[in-house]
């Protein structure tokens, strides 16, 4: 991880740092004798770590105290949630290890949300807490809490780190888990004391053993054999690439087997860049809000390929009739995935680049024209009339924002979104070319997500455009970040998709619950005020007419924007698969959709 | 169907309640568990019993195996192996009503191990079922069974099929299998 310039505040500091901090970053300090808080920075600084996002108190105040000395810049936030969330979007953005760090009761139990997020999502973090004096550990002290009892079964795994001489260790143990085989966040509980005690020092001594690939990943001969002879006698294949296309970095063999074979590619929402949205065989997002041609051909195929994804029920529809004419090739790096939800036939439990490499030399030319013309074939009347195309009569829809956005960003952003409606019409009308340009909320669908997770990803990429999409819910659940981004002089544009509503959860009332809108109708403070109260400058959108100007004016701003979108209330995101039916089973926008522009409006 | 997994852990604090909270999160009942020191240096021994659909074996070996303090995991299935399990039967008897217990015991070869005025302790190793036909008895006398404590299931593949072992016997892989034998504890057992 190169250091990201923007240390400015902590320039004196490299000077000033001890021998041990600065010189570990090369892996060649001498044994030192360091306190416990000393001991966490110079771990972290021989990690690469550069940033960190936090929130201090009384049991981690050693570890504030220390930090001065080391070239690792700390962010405040303005909650320990945010804090997670800024690690997993520094994480998602650059592929590196993500780092919060809060204190004990309280601040850890504010964490477990972030924690949860990246474990569903397999995200690279390492959270640390400090604790209560390891004399009073099991008192119930002043903001103790079992952090480590709490967050076991959100992390890959924790440690309670008593003694000072084990945390160089422990930590060092913590990124080598978070970063291998499958990602996940690690948490790191640190008494008060191990940060006060000193201990020798030495980061080389402290590498942990070598890593343990599963003992059971397995990829045979014989199953690539199989492999290979599915793939040349399919007649419907259809690739899925999932997230895992990214942690392995794999696209460019995914595209290779996409391009030799002539194999279409669906993406799932965390898939999303793995293969490029403008390439002819990408088919675009499949499952409940995918596009009604990609779940037709996996209804219909005979072949799934499936590269780093894990069937989720959001992707699969009913299990029961998902795919029934298909064979199935599972290429996953978790052996605890593999016949979990959809049974497949031929199982390459591995590393997905490697499987693929692997798998490649046994790979011919294919002619794929019929299947890929049927296809193509069904796209037809649904592509012609969707919303994006539509004449502008006004009236502003969400995925107009989103088609927009798209446009004018040339697709070069990073977005990242929230949860809910905007999540999936970004999916659906923001095209992604490259891997890691959008940062979502898969697996957990954590509300308020967007907002912090983007400040972790302008802090892995400076230099790159990042956008904020969220509803006017989950923005509302951590818009306290707002303060951040001031604070840290941030260029973050921010779109508010104002509905007016809970929209996702109005939209399952109003097809599943007769329209009783209990509790999803929103107020919502002025976000362009509130915008305004931080010294953001922001503007409101009401028309259509008015996008251009108002995304041209936020990406021209010098700092951070806000544009409130009044987009239409009671839109729904079609198509819908409701859940626990099968994937052809989906709800299509109404013929007559009283949303519709007519000749009579305005 | 039953599932019985050897794992070999990491003999740390907190090892047994990451084990126990994956077969919670998979909501799966365990049935039995017995931790115990190893053969291997700082490896507890664990063998755990628990419910679940037949092919739910594989999932959960592959879980046990991502939990970082796990070290091996062996899934027993149908392999040939040794169960036994420990009982310690504290029973009410007076010297007057001792007599019948003793007999009892003998037949299924058990051991009293503590002896007062008004009760005794038998211990008892075997399998589950033969433990269990030893209390049936038992019970048939209301209100003679005062305390039971059960140890659950341990459990040993037969032969010397785990690689370990294998080197320490310093035998290949084909000699273990040739090797394998039926202890006599198991063909005499008289209830099973």
């Amino acid at each position: 991880m190169a250091h990201k310039g923007n240390a400015k505040t902590k320039e004196n500091g490299d000077a000033a740092a001890p021998k041990a901090g600065a010189e570990s970053r090369e892996h060649q300090a001498p044994p030192a004798r360091l306190t416990g808080a000393e001991i966490l920075w110079a771990t972290l600084a021989g990690e690469g770590v550069t940033d960190v996002f936090g929130y201090p108190g009384g049991a981690i105040l050693p570890a504030y105290d220390a930090l001065r000395k080391f070239p690792i810049r700390h962010v405040l936030v303005r909650h320990e949630q945010g804090a997670a969330h800024m690690a997993d979007g520094y994480a998602r953005a650059s592929g590196d290890v993500g780092v919060a760090i809060a204190t004990s009761g309280p601040g850890a139990t504010n964490l477990v949300t972030g924690i949860a997020t990246a474990m569903l999502d397999s995200i690279p973090i390492v959270c640390i807490t400090g604790n209560v004096s390891s004399k009073v550990l099991g008192t119930d002290a002043f903001q103790e809490v079992d952090i480590t009892g709490i967050t076991l079964p959100v992390t890959k795994h924790n440690f309670l780190v008593n003694k000072t001489e084990d945390l160089a260790h422990a930590l060092r143990h913590a990124f080598q888990i978070a970063r291998s085989g499958r990602p996940g966040p690690v948490l790191v509980d640190i008494t008060k004391d191990a940060q006060q005690a000193t201990a020798e020092f030495d980061f080389e001594a402290a590498k942990p053993k070598p890593y343990r690939p599963h003992p059971m990943l397995r990829v045979e001969e014989s199953g690539l054999a199989a492999a290979a002879d599915l793939i040349r006698d399919a007649k419907r294949p259809v690739i899925l690439a999932g997230h895992g296309v990214m942690e392995s970095g794999a696209m460019e063999q995914v595209r290779t087997l996409a391009e030799r074979a002539q194999i279409p590619v669906g993406l799932t929402l965390l898939g999303i860049g793995g293969f490029p949205a403008s390439h002819p065989l990408c088919l675009g997002m499949m499952g409940m809000h995918g596009e009604a041609w990609v779940n037709h051909a996996i209804q219909e195929a005979d072949l799934l390929i499936a590269c780093g994804m894990r069937f989720d029920d959001r992707v699969t529809g009913r299990l029961t009739e998902y795919a029934q004419k298909a064979n199935k090739i599972h290429i996953e790096v978790d052996p605890a995935e593999i016949n979990k939800n959809v049974k497949v036939d031929v199982a390459l439990v591995g590393d997905l680049r490697e499987v693929l490499e692997m798998l490649l030399p046994r790979i011919a030319g294919r002619d794929g024209a019929a299947w890929i013309k049927t296809i193509e074939a069904s796209k037809g009347a649904v592509a012609v009339s969707d919303i994006k195309n539509l004449p502008d009569s006004g009236h502003l829809y969400a995925a107009h924002v989103m088609h927009d956005l798209w446009r004018m960003t040339g697709g070069d952003a990073i977005i990242v979104t929230d949860v809910g409606q905007h999540q999936m019409w970004e999916a659906q009308y923001y095209h992604h070319d490259h891997p890691r340009t959008l940062i979502t909320s898969g697996g957990l669908g954590t509300m308020g997500y967007a907002l912090p997770a983007a400040i972790g990803a302008k802090f892995a990429c400076p230099e790159r455009e990042v956008w904020v999409i969220a509803g006017d819910g989950g923005f509302q659940m951590t818009a306290a970040e707002l303060a951040t981004i001031v604070q840290e002089k941030l260029k973050i544009n921010i779109a508010v998709i104002n509905n007016g509503y809970l929209g996702m959860v109005r939209q399952w009332q109003e097809f599943f619950y007769e329209r009783n809108y209990e509790a999803t109708p929103l107020v919502s403070p002025d976000f362009v005020k509130l915008a305004d109260a931080h010294g953001i400058p922001g503007r409101a959108v009401r028309e259509r007419s008015e996008v251009e100007a108002a995304v041209k004016a936020a990406r021209s701003a010098p700092g951070a924007y806000l544009l409130n979108f009044l987009v239409e209330k009671e839109d729904s995101v079609y198509p819908m698969i409701p859940a626990g039916s099968a994937l052809h089973e989906m709800i299509r926008r109404p013929d007559r959709d009283p949303l519709e522009e007519r000749a009579d409006d305005k | 169907m039953l599932h019985t997994f050897v794992a070999y852990v990491e003999d740390k604090p907190g090892v047994l309640t990451r084990v126990a909270s994956l077969f919670r999160r998979l909501n799966i009942n365990i049935i039995s568990l017995t931790v115990g020191r190893s053969e291997r240096e700082g490896l507890s021994r664990m063998t755990i019993v628990c419910e679940a659909s037949a092919e739910a074996g594989h999932r959960i070996r592959a879980s046990l195996f991502k939990l970082e303090n796990v070290v091996d995991v062996d899934d027993i299935a149908q392999a040939p192996s040794v169960t036994r399990e420990l009982a310690l039967i504290k029973v009410a008897a007076t010297p007057q009503t001792r007599g019948r217990i003793f007999d009892l015991v003998e037949v299924f070869r058990a051991r009293i191990v503590d002896l007062t005025s008004e009760s005794l302790m038998i211990e008892m190793t075997g399998v589950e079922s033969k433990i269990e036909g030893l209390i049936e008895v038992l019970r048939e006398d209301e209100g003679r069974i005062l305390e039971i404590c059960r140890s659950g299931k341990m459990t040993m593949r037969r032969g010397h099929h785990v690689s370990s072992v294998e080197r320490a016997m310093g035998v290949s892989s084909g000699e273990a299998e040739a090797a394998e034998e039926v202890p006599e504890d198991d063909v005499t057992t008289p209830i099973e």
